[in-house]
């Protein structure tokens, strides 16, 4: 329990260092980028302002200071939990990345979950039946998949489901005309469907390719020949010793992909206008929301590197090998 | 029980491009093994010893061609009737604790063994405690990880696993590598009770004096092939010894003087030439005409069978 501790602690201070410098980095970045933050504030109404008025915002919002200084208050802000305003939503940072978070969390966890599992299955079965039509199907398709653009692979599904077969509808969270906290569930479900496809089928290639290695390297080892020599098909040999044994890199590999969900996330809600965290992103930095934008890529910096402490903390429970070192 | 006739088992490997050679690492090879006997399988590391299990349990990678006749029980064996007979009616006692399932425990692994085997749950349970008995095993030590065996515990171990499911022949590898004496004569006991209940053995080791303390017979193999099987395994001396390899060997033990003759050289040059003749020619005392001309068979002579024409 001790050692848990201690390589606890030492996993949250590498998360703080790494959301340390995350911070640094995007704040130069957006100190650099030509966003004007009252023109972003204001919009056109920018023109009917006097001199003096502008002035006055620039000295209230402290835009006249020195990037350096602007950056201390920022955040002790932030370490104080205040993120801000956003500015296009005209509402506490937290608030909307709150709210946003919870429509793109089932978005990411099913198409997580999907893409995981059936790619898991498909790589093994491939990985096992190596060079079988079976194996030679899946690999077409994984590589195909993997060289396919998301954004792509959304447009076609909405074409496709929801513009010609009309399975499916068009757009957002819920049926139009209808407050977001009035939709049902069956509704949620219904709209989460197409974007939840899209992130899976692209999501679903890694996994495969990862996991069909993993199981033909699996193959190759001793004890795989071992089970084979003690009677075991090749399908038994797989399930009942193969799994277990590829299972951790799986898992570690799916949520080391967290990263490439969020990224995959932003651009499908984009494509079927689904209002969750990615398209709050694009929103913000297209209409130059600053505190917003920040907010998001501290809070997406937090999201992943948890994502990758969890794979980390599952090695422990999955592998015997780690697990009493552990206890030692 | 097993007869093994006229084997070969060949790779075909590539070199540059698509230039390719093919490897005959495992060649004219003939052996018999009867009830209640171990035979042993002599010869260095290296020499394809191992090819010739794996080639029994048709367990071989995926690239290898074999030829000639396996016969188990009078039975001649084709993929089909191994996949029946592996860990049911043959089973094999691996090289190293690394042949097991790094993350399961040695009891399920067993367990596991007797239900391939063809066992009901029941009946594996009964026979996995039993095995572990046979092998004097706590029933703790079921619980452990394969990496958390010592060496004499892991080859307890495997022999479980090689006869929970009662196979009547038992393949052993290499058991007896980086095992210290006192371990090694203990395996060998456990070896000699199991096989005394009816079943054989063949043992593949590269310890001349771990197979003259157990086997029934000694096949020395060189250069692909059985060169001499030796039935009288009490007293073996080097004058009952007929093969000029199975005495380059019996000189290379240290307490007969540790002697490294050249005829370990003389043949590993010749290997995989596919050429005629003995292999051994021109490193052996007296080369005939016959030796440049071809391969001598398995001919008996008074304490067994050996191939030279010498003899």
């Amino acid at each position: 329990m001790k050692t848990f501790c201690k390589y606890f602690a030492s996993k949250m201070l590498r998360l703080s260092i790494i959301v340390a410098v995350v911070s640094v980095l995007s704040f130069v970045l957006v100190s650099f980028a030509p966003l004007d933050p009252i023109t972003a504030y204001l919009g056109y109404d920018r023109l009917q302002i006097s001199q003096e008025q502008e002035a006055q915002i620039i000295s209230r919002w402290g835009l006249d200071k020195s990037p350096p200084e602007r950056f201390l208050s920022w955040a002790g802000n932030i370490l104080r939990g205040d993120f801000g305003k956003s500015v296009i939503f005209n509402e506490p940072v937290v608030d909307v990345i709150g709210k946003r978070f919870v429509a793109s969390f089932w978005l990411m966890f099913f198409a997580w979950l999907f893409s995981g599992l059936l790619g898991f299955i498909l790589g093994a079965v491939a990985g096992t039946f190596r060079n079988s039509l079976a194996d030679r199907v899946i690999r077409f398709y994984a590589y195909t998949l993997a060289s396919t653009p998301t954004f792509w692979v959304a447009m076609i599904l909405l074409v496709f489901f929801a513009v010609k077969l009309g399975w499916f509808p068009v757009c957002c969270a819920g049926p139009l005309g209808v407050a977001p906290e009035d939709v049902s569930f069956a509704d949620r479900l219904y709209h989460l469907a197409l974007p939840v496809l899209t992130l899976s089928l692209v999501g679903i290639a890694q996994i495969t390719l990862h996991t069909r290695e993993k199981m033909i390297d699996f193959f190759q080892s001793n004890h795989a020949t071992y089970a084979l020599a003690c009677g075991e098909t090749r399908s038994s040999t797989a399930i009942f010793h193969g799994l277990r044994n590829i299972l951790l890199p799986a898992i570690t590999l799916q949520f080391a992909s967290l990263g490439e969900l969020f990224s995959g996330s932003v651009l499908a809600e984009v494509v079927f206008s689904y209002p969750g965290l990615g398209k709050a992103t694009v929103d913000a930095g297209i209409r130059g929301d600053v505190p917003l934008l920040l907010g998001v890529v501290i809070f997406s910096t937090i999201f992943v590197v948890v994502g990758n402490l969890i794979a980390d903390l599952l090695y422990t429970l999955v592998d015997p090998r780690v697990r009493t070192e552990e206890a030692i | 029980m097993l007869a093994i006739e006229d084997l070969h088992i060949s790779f075909h490997r590539y070199n540059k491009g698509l230039d390719r050679t093919k490897l005959t690492p495992v060649h004219n090879l003939n052996l018999e093994i009867g009830v209640g006997e171990i035979m042993a399988i002599v010869g260095e590391s290296g020499g394809g010893k191992s090819l010739l299990a794996h080639a029994v349990l048709d367990i071989l990678p995926a690239n290898a061609e074999t030829g000639g006749k396996i016969c188990f029980c009078g039975q001649e064996l084709d993929r089909k009737k191994i996949n029946k007979l592996r860990g049911r009616k043959i089973s094999l006692v691996p090289q190293s604790v690394s042949y097991l399932n790094p993350l399961l425990t040695v009891g399920r692994q067993v367990f596991r063994a007797a239900v391939v085997a063809g066992l009901s749950k029941k009946e594996a349970k009964i026979a996995r405690d039993s095995a572990f008995d046979m092998v004097s095993l706590e029933e703790a030590s079921m619980k452990l990880y394969p990496f958390q065996l010592s060496g004499g515990m892991a080859q307890r171990v495997l022999v479980a696993m090689a006869t929970v499911g009662g196979a009547p022949l038992i393949i052993a590898d290499e058991p007896t590598t980086g095992l210290d004496p006192e371990l090694l004569a203990g395996f060998l006991e456990l070896l000699r009770v199991t096989i005394d209940n009816g079943r054989a053995a063949m043992l593949i080791t590269h310890d001349l004096n771990a197979a003259r303390k157990v086997a029934d017979k000694i096949a020395v193999f060189a250069g692909g092939t059985i060169v001499e099987i030796i039935n009288n395994r009490e007293n073996l001396t080097s004058d009952k010894l007929s093969h000029p390899y199975s005495r380059a060997l019996w000189d290379s033990l240290p307490e007969n003087g540790f002697n490294l003759s050249e005829i370990k050289h003389t043949y590993s040059a010749r290997e995989n030439g596919n050429q005629q003749g003995c292999l051994f020619r021109g490193a052996c005392c007296c080369d005939r005409e016959q030796c440049e001309k071809s391969i001598p068979p398995l001919m008996p002579v008074k304490h067994g069978l050996v191939r030279c024409w010498n003899a």
